[in-house]
Formats: structure tokens, sequence, C-alpha cells
């Protein structure tokens, strides 16, 4: 277990490394010119060539991504070119909106989808199922930013109940903050909510026909205890697998819903990064990302072990 | 007797409470903007949006600049410009406090424009202080500045978001805590959603009535966004609404009303006129010729935006409407071009930005030109960076469209170097006159001589400029309809009830 750990660990300092050298390579490798972008089209020679050597531009690149790295290590990941504060704090500012709202429509894309799914594999081919099957289709083939569109129009627009979009922060208190983010999660969670119902479908129905779950219904327990305590732990390993690829995808691509909710996302932030070629931005955001897809990724294996004691079993 | 009496006298109490609270008009206002500000310190970078939140609210120059574009007094109260135009003698208003408490003086202002245009300047418009030989400061209420030549715009530049006063003690700090003279304090900057400003209790000018006690720009960039929040009052105004064709769709609002003016965005294709074809000018007016603004306009804009002529607005002083000089005709464009030698047709590319404005504009031209015999090939352009790169920097392009923000920048036909490759020295002498000369009816003059230079050298195609969008609540006074330079300004910003 602590070995498995370790080399997850070391997997992650590799894999971080590597991405930081990829980025540092490629934002130097597009075209545009940090200076260029800030100063606009009147600016003379000398006062780019100013900033420059203050946002320190004027470096090799090498150089700069030593000094990155060895900032990085003290926990100094430089300042934004752009918005003039320390990156770690922009970040910051925005994973407090980012992970409460993929967590919000992770939760919620949870609790429809799998009792939905249990409830469609329970009665396979009744009406439950049916309409599962069709809330299933419906929901990944709307696009998510038009159901939001919808959403503003219904609950926004027409009722008047919920903001139109923006973030005031979790300063301005938890009920206003958490009242900007109802919408957008449940534009985020529809989709999501789909793909899960069938996966629990699948996977109730799977282990519903192996033996053992016959055999617990042949000892005389109900069919929904049968279902509930004995077959769905067993079904859980493709959904937590699933679960964890939306974690993340709810973390890194929600750039779309933030956008027509304009919400101060993460996502947000690195497009914004991209267009200004703020690289120091760019570069955590993207750091941040990767470890997280691996963390979330070592956490799914975890909880797979604990859901499935053969995995736990160590090879001889 | 007494209890009735006593209910009656509760009941005015408590309708006297609340009366006039419901009779009072707002004191707060939620302004939409498309763009977030990059930092909030207009000294430090070019972004329009900066000024848009901080210019006149927050930060204050020696002067401003109004609604109809007239440059008037603000921290300077009067000034005297010596005969020779060398010797401008500023006397400076008393009494003035920046936010933090400390005092504007000559030194101050001094301090402030010496930063502008000192070795170390990031300042985007460090060009506007290149005539500035010294400053001096005989008292604390008079700033004189010595130029080694006469700079005939230097007042009007005085007045840019790029030449507000700061103080030196927050200088470094106002790209994130901006701390000026104005009317309306930082309060705080929620990056990627909003700015929030409140009222100055101890600003200078007593008679400016300021009517806002509180006001917030929110960034949306969506139109359709911006739009829903407008329709569901989560934003007040939208002073430049981002899509032309959703404004109808405001008509049968009754709370909102819209407002349709010009903006100093002058949508033009530039070419590289040092490169041929563009070398002649037959082919450059047949590509102007070949062009239906008014098409272009209601396709591309919805219809809403005034064509113009050459590199000037209507905001603009000594504006002249000159786009009779080359009206659209098309037979006339192919004879030239036939004259010029392209009659088997000519071929070449457009690099375009992203915006919408920028890619419709160049899908329609691609029509009209291919009615002429002429291919245009699109090139879509990412904007900013690849943008500045290779057209602005590198000068590597045949044609491009953009939209051009400064305010009175028909000088960048005579910049060397700029990216039209342009050069003509009848129009360079002009641009020279005009800054050789303090007086403003000589300027307009030449002013529009340079406006026909242009008009009729067409070293770019000049299509339209792009309208101010505004849509606002209908209870909302004061906003600017026409946009002489980029701003929000909020003094004058009241609900009427």
């Amino acid at each position: 277990m602590i070995g498995l750990v370790l080399r997850r660990l070391a997997g992650l300092v590799l894999t971080l490394v590597a991405v930081s050298a990829l980025i540092f390579a490629v934002m130097n490798i597009l075209p545009g010119d940090a200076a260029a972008i800030m100063l606009g089209t009147s600016a003379s020679e000398d006062t780019l060539a100013a900033l420059r050597s203050e946002l320190g531009l004027d470096r090799p690149v090498v150089w700069r991504y030593l000094a990155w790295i060895a900032g990085a290590l003290h926990g100094d990941f430089g300042r934004s070119y752009t918005y003039g504060v320390p990156v770690s704090e922009l970040i910051g500012e925005r994973l407090s909106l980012t992970l409460p709202l993929a967590g919000i429509a992770l939760v919620l894309s949870v609790l429809v989808s799998v009792p939905l799914g249990v409830a469609a594999a329970a009665r396979r081919r009744g009406i439950i199922d049916g309409l599962a099957t069709l809330f299933a289709q419906m929901s990944v083939a709307m696009p998510a930013f038009w159901v939001a569109i919808l959403l503003i129009i219904l609950f926004s627009v027409q009722g008047g109940w919920l903001p139109a979009g923006g973030f005031p922060g979790w300063q301005v208190g938890f009920w206003p903050a958490l009242k900007a983010l109802i919408l957008p999660s449940v534009a985020l969670a529809l989709p999501q909510a789909g793909v899960l119902t069938r996966v629990t479908r699948g996977a109730v129905l799977d282990v519903m026909h192996e033996d053992f779950a016959r055999t617990a219904r042949a000892k005389g327990i109900s069919r929904r205890v049968t279902l509930w305590r004995h077959v769905l732990p067993n079904a859980a390993g493709p959904i937590v697998t699933v679960l964890g690829l939306q974690f993340t995808f709810l973390v890194a691509g929600a750039v779309l819903i933030e956008n027509v909710f304009s919400l101060p996302g993460l996502g947000r932030l690195a497009y914004q990064a991209l267009a200004q070629r703020d690289i120091v931005v760019m570069q955590a955001v993207v750091l941040l990302l990767s470890g997280l897809v691996i963390v979330v990724n070592f956490l799914v294996d975890l909880l797979q072990m604990r859901l499935d004691p053969r995995l736990r079993a160590t090879p001889a | 007797m007494k209890i009735p009496g006593l209910v009656l006298s509760l009941a005015l109490a408590i309708s006297s409470l609340t009366a006039p609270a419901e009779a009072a008009p707002r004191t707060d206002i939620v302004l939409g903007m498309g763009i977030e500000p990059a930092g909030l310190d207009p000294t430090i970078a070019a972004p329009v949006a900066i000024g848009q939140v901080t210019w006149q609210n927050v930060f204050e120059g020696l002067v401003t600049i109004d609604r109809d574009g007239k440059i008037r007094p603000q921290l300077a109260e009067s000034w005297e410009i010596s005969p020779d135009g060398l010797t401008y003698t500023f006397k400076l208003r008393q009494n003035v406090a920046f936010h933090d408490g400390s005092a504007f003086d000559s030194g101050v202002a001094k301090a402030a424009l010496d930063r502008a245009r000192g070795a170390q300047s990031v300042n985007p418009q460090k060009r506007f202080f290149e005539a500035v030989a010294s400053i001096d400061t005989p008292d604390p209420q008079t700033l004189v500045l010595h130029l080694s030549r006469p700079a005939g715009s230097l007042l009007y530049w005085l007045g840019w978001p790029s030449s507000v006063i700061v103080h030196p003690k927050t200088a470094d700090s106002n790209k994130t805590e901006p701390v000026g003279t104005g009317p309306f304090v930082f309060d705080r900057w929620v990056k990627g959603d909003r700015v929030e400003l409140k009222r100055n209790p101890n600003y200078w000018d007593k008679s400016a009535n300021i009517a806002l006690d509180k006001a917030v720009f929110r960034f949306i960039a969506d139109p359709q966004a911006q739009s829903a929040a407008l329709v569901s009052g989560d934003v007040d105004a939208f002073p430049e609404f981002g899509a032309p064709e959703l404004m109808s769709s405001f008509e049968s609002d009754d709370r909102l009303t819209t407002a349709i003016g010009n903006t100093e965005l002058k949508v033009v294709a530039g070419m590289n006129n040092a490169q041929k074809p563009f070398t002649d000018k037959r082919v450059r007016e047949a590509l102007m010729r070949a062009l239906d603004r008014t098409t272009i306009i209601d396709g591309a804009w919805s219809a809403l935006g005034t064509p113009i002529g050459s590199h000037y607005t209507p905001n603009d002083r000594a504006y002249v409407d000159l786009t009779n000089v080359y009206p659209y005709d098309p037979e006339k464009a192919k004879s030239l071009l036939k004259e010029a030698g392209y009659g088997d047709g000519l071929s070449f590319t457009i690099k375009v930005p992203q915006m919408s404005y920028a890619t419709r504009t160049a899908e329609i031209m691609q029509t009209m030109f291919a009615e002429v015999g002429v291919t245009l090939a699109i090139e879509p352009t990412e904007f900013p960076a690849k943008w500045v790169q290779d057209v602005f920097k590198n000068r590597d392009y045949d044609m491009t469209i953009v939209a051009h923000a400064e305010p009175m920048d028909i000088d960048i036909y005579a910049r060397d170097p700029y990216y039209f490759n342009y050069r003509n020295t009848a129009f360079d002498v002009v641009m020279t006159k005009v800054e050789a000369t303090a007086d403003p009816a000589e300027q307009d003059k030449l002013y529009v001589e340079a406006q026909k230079i242009l008009a009729e050298d067409v070293p770019a195609l000049f299509l339209f400029v792009m309208p101010k969008l505004g849509v606002w609540d209908r209870k909302l006074q004061g906003l600017w309809v026409n946009e002489p330079i980029p701003s929000n300004v909020l003094s004058e910003v009241h609900w009427q009830e």
C-alpha cells in the first residue's frame, strides 16, 4: 500500500515536471508577446522594452523556466502579467468557485442518476427504464450551454428567482454565493447524469444476473435489499471510474458553462491567460489540472480497492 | 379614544419612516461591460476597459474630455500657453485630496507626468509627452511644462486615461488597488466578475452633485448572457452591448431603453502599402469602389453603424463625411483594375481577427470583391497575440481588418513604422502642422485637410464606425450616448423617479 502511494507520488512529480516544461516550450513557440498585448498599438519600442524587463521577459527561456521552478518550490508561482496579483491568489479565488461548482454538479448528478439507473435496471423494459433511457439520451444530446441558456430564460429572465449569471464571491455570504451556483451546476450536472444513469443501469444489470445475486434471492432476501446491499456495491466499480473522469472534466472543462453564466472559474482563467499570453498563469493552471487528474485517478483506484477486495490482494 | 390615537400616531410614525425610502430614487448602479480590464491603472497598460472603469470615476487628469469631446479643466483650474507654444503654465486646484488622504499639488502632478515620460515608463502613450523637455513647480499650485517643440495636441492628450494624475506613494499598487482623486473610491475587485466602487465622501468638487453611492461594474463577455443579465435586471445598464443583432429584442421590454451612438472604433481594412499591388493607387481606389459600405454595415452589424470615408468619426472635431469620394461603383472598379494591369483578376489574402465584426465584414468583402474579379482568401488570425505579431509587428500581410479604438488617431498614417507601411509626405506635413499650432481653428482646418488626403489616397479601406449600443433601464439618466473617448463616466448618472 505504502509502496503504491510512493510510486504514484513519484509519477505525479515526474508528470508535473514534464508538463511544466512542455507548457513553457509551447507558450514560447506560440506567436505573441505579452508586453505588446498589454501596451497596445501606440507603444514605442523603448516602452515595450521597459515592460519586458519589468516582467522578466527579456531573460532567456531556460533561465525563466528554472527561476519559475525555483519559485514554485518555495510556493511562489509568480505574478500574473495581466492582473498583477500573485498567481496562487488568482487560482485560489477561481478554485473557490470551480471546486464547489464541480462538487455540487457531481452530487446532483449522483443523486439523480444512481437511483434512476438502479430503478431502471430493477424493472428492465418497464416504464421507469423507458423514462430513464429517454432522460439519459436527451440530457446527453442537448448541448450543456443550450440547456444553460434555457435555464436562464426560465429561472432568471421569466421567473426572476435566481441570478442570470456572475458570482459575487463567498464573502457576501453563503446563500447569495450558492444561489449563483445553482443554475450552472444543474446545467453541468445534466449531461453527466445522463451518462451516469446509463453506466449505473448497465453495471447493475450485469451484476444482477450473476450467481450470487440469484442465490441471495433464493435465500429469501427481498428484491430491494438484494439490489441495494449486494448488487449495487458490486456494480460500483464502473460507476466510480466514470465519476472520477467526470470530476476532472467538471473542473477543467466547464469553460462553456462558465461563459454562459459569466462565472469567474478556472476554465475561463485558462482561456483568458492563453489569449493574453499570460504564461505564468497558464503554467500554473495546467499544472494544477494535471495534478488534479493524477490525484483523482489515484483516489479512484484507492476507492476501487476499498470496494473490491480482489484488487487488494498483493501479487506474490 | 386614547388607543386609536396611539394607533394613528404609530401608523403615522411608520409611514413617515417608510415613505421617504419608497420615494427616494436608487443610489446604486450595476453596469455591464463585455471585457474585464487587465489591471486598473490606465497609465501602465493600453486596454480601453481599464479607462472604462477608472477614468473620471477613480482617476482624474489635469484636464478632462467631456461627452462632446471638448477639453475641460479638472485638476488644473486654468492654464496659459505661451505665444510660441513652448510653455504651458497650469494653475492647479487647491484642497484636492487622493482617496488615501494624500494631498494633490504641483509636486504630485510633476511626479505623475515624469513617471509617464521617464526612462522606466511603461505608459502606453508615452509618445504624448515626447515634446516635454522639463517640468517646473514654482509653487504648490503652479505647474509649468517646458516643451522642446510645439505640441498642439498636448492639452487634449492630457485629458486621456493614460495621462491621469496618480500619487507617487500609490503608483505601484494602482494596478490592483487604484487610488485617485475622483468621485468614486475603489472598493473591491472580484477578478473575472466585478469591480465595485463607492462614493468618495470627500470629493473636491462640491458642485458635482454625485447621485450614486455605489457602482458595480460586471464583466460579461457572452452577448446572450449580457442580454439575460439586462432583461432579468441583474445589470442596470450595458453602455456598449456586444451584439447588434440582439438590439431589437429590447424594444418589447418596457423597462429598458436603447441609445445608439458613435464610438471611436473605426473599422478599417488596412493594406500593406509597401507591397504590390497595393503600391498602385488605382488598385486601392478600385478596391474601395468595389465595396458598398451600407450593405457591409447591414450584413455585418445589423445596419447599425456609420459609414466613413476617412480615418475619422462623427464624434471627432471638424469631421467631414467623405464617403462620396469613392462611392460604390463596381464598373469603375473593374476599369481601374484593368488600367492597373489586373484585368484578368487579382488575388490576395486578408488576415482576419476572430471578432464577429471582422469575420462578417471580411466575408461580405470577399463577395463584393469577387464581383470585380478580385479573389480574397480569408485567413483567420488570433487577436490580439498573433495579429500583433504577424500584422502589426512583422507587417507580414496583404490586407487585414481591425477596429482602431484610439480616438483622434488619424496621425497613425504618418507614423513610421506602422503596419500600413504608408508614406505620404503631403500628409506628414499636415500632421506636423497640427502639432505646430495650438490654435483650435487652425487645427480644425488641418484635420479637414488630413481627412481629405486619406479619403483620396485610400491607404486603407475605410468602412464604418462601430455604433455605441447602449441599453439601460429607462429610469437611468446621465450615461453618455456617444463615446468621444472610451469611458463610463458616472458623475452625472442618476435615477429618476
